[in-house]
């Protein structure tokens, strides 16, 4: 094959690297197990995908502008705390959700304007934002879990975690809505522009009259507002608010924008590469599940997937 | 001196394609020892290709490489650099965060006898080289702290510590202004009749005359032509390169100004000691002055990119007092920077994407949802009005030509209409060509009544389109001409005016 054509075909492999895994990886669980490629099960995957995919696509717009946001888990530990204490008290879903949502991206606008104003390193703002959330989620909660109760609000707001709409999980339809929307808001609006301006390089995001500041505290809010988003389904779907809930969150949300081709030094990535990252990881841990294979050893899989992903994907970039 | 004697260095044939575009074909080249080779062509002809096939940046796709009768291939650049080649390549690498001393021996720190890095040796052995530049930059210093200049000097004597046999300089004059090209001019003979062979790319074709023993030039990745420059002139060179003949290198308008647009009243900012000076719409005021002189800095303070520490400066006759350069641009005063790598441009973003970031917002509709045909073709026009050559504005902009990159870098700065043009070294690596094309620009900026301040190190080219020339030295303006006192010799005398040359030191 000629030089210019093998070219694109690695060209057109690296820019999908995270579609041809997640298609591989269907393709050996399907072979290894009838159970994989039912209807249900897909449904199944898709569902359990969709917390990690709902948080992996707010970080996405953190990392662009080569940031990192850790406190992920936490924000939603508490925002799913609120949503569940409102509930309780018998506040509708339509005041409750904004209000939560709302909540969780004041929560991320702080770090941010410690990011941007402050000057502190991202990922020691954020490590402190876990720290003190995960502490205020225990105080707020006792270190017990809040029951939404059984109330007609905590009937409507179950249906944001466990109702079916045509025979399709709720969360499902919040995946693909946030995702429509991040993918609008990066590549039609000027904010995304601008968000991968900031990542690119701030010194010519600025000399082009951005403003640097306002894009990066953003950016934490839209990700503290994806994680409360997700905290709602969380809560909603087990019909609690756990105080711990959400603990290692950051790292899969982090893991999905990796595998799907983000780069931790900001300015390069597509939010359908974190949705597909996010799948990966999710079917990743349905087939292990189902071919029984112990956690212990699941960690250790996934762990190897995402090194893979990223050889890649320096790989690719030495090569280019 | 004739170049009878086998050559050191053969390129046969050699054939380059870049995702299916070809860039180089059939080119051949010898590099001779006691020679310095000019290597000349438009932005794009393939230039700096050809030296990193040379330097196994790149592989050729065909042809082939003889080192002393020997056949070479290098894979990687470090093959070359034990072969005795050195490079300096068009844009800077350096690493802003370690000192000018640690870049040039990066890779090759000295060692003591117990392995560790011969700190004291390391400097000692930076500062011979760089005063052997005549740079009075402590080795000590971060590199990020100094001038694009003073970099480009720490690059060249990052080769120099090489001990090559071959040097390629790809326009390494690009960043220096002309008592620095001098200098280079010096170091360039010298190594020269040390039995080097050096090959000098540079679009400044007095440089060629000047420096080279010899010239080739690329069109269209072609070889045109290679022969001693003894036999060519400017004219004839220019031909070659476009392959047409060239009126009128610097094509100068007389203004029509009209009101005072910007008013600068002894403006002090870091590295601006007390500047003041007007300008009308409908003019193009120079800056001339040597590396340092504090014209970059003034230009930063005036964009709002830096503060300003006192003084004022007058819009319209409205003060302002811009704390960001977004300020700057929403008051219709746009600065284009002369580094472009580091603050002009997103060179792994696409070209349209960067083209349009500034103006942006006149492509929004509600909700900042950006019109994207509006905005195409605008990008579209801007790609014809300044001729930049690409396959696709989706190109990644560090696949471009140098040149090619320079007038993106333009079209950026002017798709958001503004009053007041700051260009800093705006044809820093563009071709005789693209040059008059930016400067016939400057022309019908300045007819649609366009304030344009012109920071330029190249004299001919400050002489040849400012309407007046202010002088800066030491941060401070040292002489003001009209167009008709303006000569080269003033220029120098004002420019030399502050008798404490520049020093930096680290701290
Ligand atoms: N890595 C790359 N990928 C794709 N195209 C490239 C790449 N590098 C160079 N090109 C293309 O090859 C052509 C020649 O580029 P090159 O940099 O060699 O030009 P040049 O003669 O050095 O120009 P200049 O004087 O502007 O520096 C250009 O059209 C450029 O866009
Ligand atoms: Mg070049």
């Amino acid at each position: 094959m000629s030089a210019p054509a093998t070219h694109h075909v690695t060209r057109l492999l690296i820019d999908n690297k995270a579609f041809l895994a997640l298609a591989l990886l269907v393709a050996v669980s399907a072979g290894m197990s009838d159970n994989f490629l039912t209807l249900d099960n897909t449904l199944n995957v898709l569902r359990q995908t969709s917390i990690n995919a709902i948080i992996a696509m707010g970080v996405t717009f953190v990392i662009l502008t080569a940031g990192i946001d850790l406190s992920v888990g936490a924000v939603l530990a508490l925002t799913g705390a609120f949503a569940a204490s409102m509930t309780a008290s018998g506040l509708a879903p339509w005041l409750s959700v904004p209000g939560t949502v709302a909540a969780g991206a004041a929560l991320g606008a702080i770090s941010g304007l410690f990011v941007a104003y402050g000057r502190v390193q991202a990922f020691i703002v954020t490590l402190v934002a876990m720290t003190i959330l995960r502490g205020a989620a225990l105080v707020f909660t006792d270190g017990r879990p809040i029951a939404i109760g059984a109330s007609e609000a905590a009937d409507t707001f179950w249906l944001l975690g466990g109702g079916y709409w045509f025979g399709v999980p709720i969360p499902i339809y919040l995946m693909f809505f946030v995702f429509v929307l991040c993918w609008s808001v990066l590549h039609h609006t000027r904010f995304g522009r601008h968000v991968y301006a900031v990542g690119g390089g701030e010194k010519v995001a600025r000399l082009s009259g951005i403003n640097v500041n306002r894009i990066k505290i953003s950016v934490y809010a839209i990700s503290g507002a994806c994680a409360a988003l997700a905290g709602v389904v969380l809560t909603a779907r087990l019909g609690s608010a756990q105080p711990t809930a959400g603990t290692g969150y950051e790292l899969d949300a982090i893991a999905a924008v990796v595998i799907g081709g983000t780069s931790l030094m900001g300015g390069r990535g597509r939010i359908f590469g974190t949705l597909i990252g996010a799948l990966v990881i999710g079917v990743l841990n349905n087939a292990l599940n189902i071919m029984g294979v112990s956690s212990y050893y699941q960690m250790i899989a996934k762990g190897a997937v995402i090194l893979l992903a990223v050889l890649i994907d320096s790989r690719s970039q030495s090569s280019s | 001196m004739a170049a009878n004697n086998a050559p050191l260095m053969e390129l046969r044939g050699i054939d380059k394609a870049f995702a299916g575009v070809k860039v180089l074909e059939e080119v051949d080249l010898s590099l001779h020892a006691n020679r310095v080779q000019a290597l000349a062509g438009e932005n794009g002809a393939g230039k700096s290709t050809l030296m990193k096939i040379l330097t196994g940046v790149y592989r050729a796709d065909a042809g082939s490489i003889t080192l002393r009768g020997d056949k070479v291939r290098f894979t990687t650049p470090r093959q070359a650099m034990d072969a005795g080649i050195a490079i300096i390549h068009q844009e800077l690498n350096l690493i802003p965060t370690l000192s000018a001393g640690e870049n040039i021996f990066l890779g090759r720190e000295p060692r003591t006898r117990l392995g560790t890095v011969d700190w004291p040796r390391l400097y000692r052995d930076s500062s011979t080289l760089l005063e052997r530049l005549q740079q009075r930059i402590d080795p000590r210093t971060p590199v990020s702290r100094l001038s694009i200049g003073q970099q480009q000097m720490v690059e060249i004597a990052r080769a120099l510590s090489l001990d090559a046999e071959i040097i390629v300089m790809d326009e390494p004059t690009d960043s220096l202004t002309d008592i620095e090209t001098d200098i280079l001019e010096q170091v360039i003979a010298t190594l020269r009749d040390a039995g080097k062979s050096l090959v000098l790319i540079t679009h400044r074709l007095a440089e060629i005359f000047r420096m080279c023993d010899d010239v080739a030039v690329l069109r269209d990745g072609k070889l045109i032509h290679q022969g001693p420059t003894a036999e060519m002139n400017e004219d004839m060179l220019i031909r070659q390169m476009v392959g047409r003949e060239l009126a009128d290198r610097y094509p100068y308008e007389p203004p029509t100004p009209g009101d005072t647009l910007i008013e600068v009243a002894d403006l002090v900012a870091p590295g601006v000691e007390g500047v003041s000076f007007h300008a009308r719409a409908g003019e193009v005021l120079g800056f001339g002055g040597l590396m340092g002189a504090g014209r970059t800095e003034m230009a930063q303070a005036l964009c709002g990119d830096v503060g300003v520490i006192s003084g004022q400066v007058r819009l319209r006759g409205r003060e302002v007092r811009f704390t960001s350069p977004r300020q700057a641009l929403r008051a219709g005063l746009v600065y284009v920077p002369e580094d472009r790598k580091q603050a002009g441009l997103l060179l792994d973003h696409p070209v349209g994407e960067n083209m349009s970031l500034t103006a942006l917002p006149a492509f929004c509709g509600p909700l900042g949802i950006i019109r994207h045909g509006q905005e195409n073709a605008a990008i579209r026009h801007y790609i014809d009005a300044f001729s930049i050559k690409l396959s696709d504005p989706r190109q990644h902009t560090e696949t471009l030509s140098g040149g090619n990159q320079q007038k993106v870098s333009l079209a950026k700065a002017l798709m958001c209409q503004p009053d007041i043009v700051i260009l800093d070294e705006p044809t820093r690596g563009v071709d005789v060509g693209a040059k008059r094309e930016i400067y016939l620009l400057i022309n019908q900026l300045k007819r649609d009544g366009k304030c344009v301040l012109l920071i330029s190190s190249e004299m001919s080219e400050l002489l040849g389109l400012s309407d007046r020339i202010m002088v800066l030295a030491g941060g401070r303006i040292t002489g003001e001409f009209t167009r008709d006192e303006a000569t080269q010799e003033k220029i120098m005398t004002a420019a030399a005016h502050v008798d404490a040359p520049q020093e930096i030191s680290a701290r």
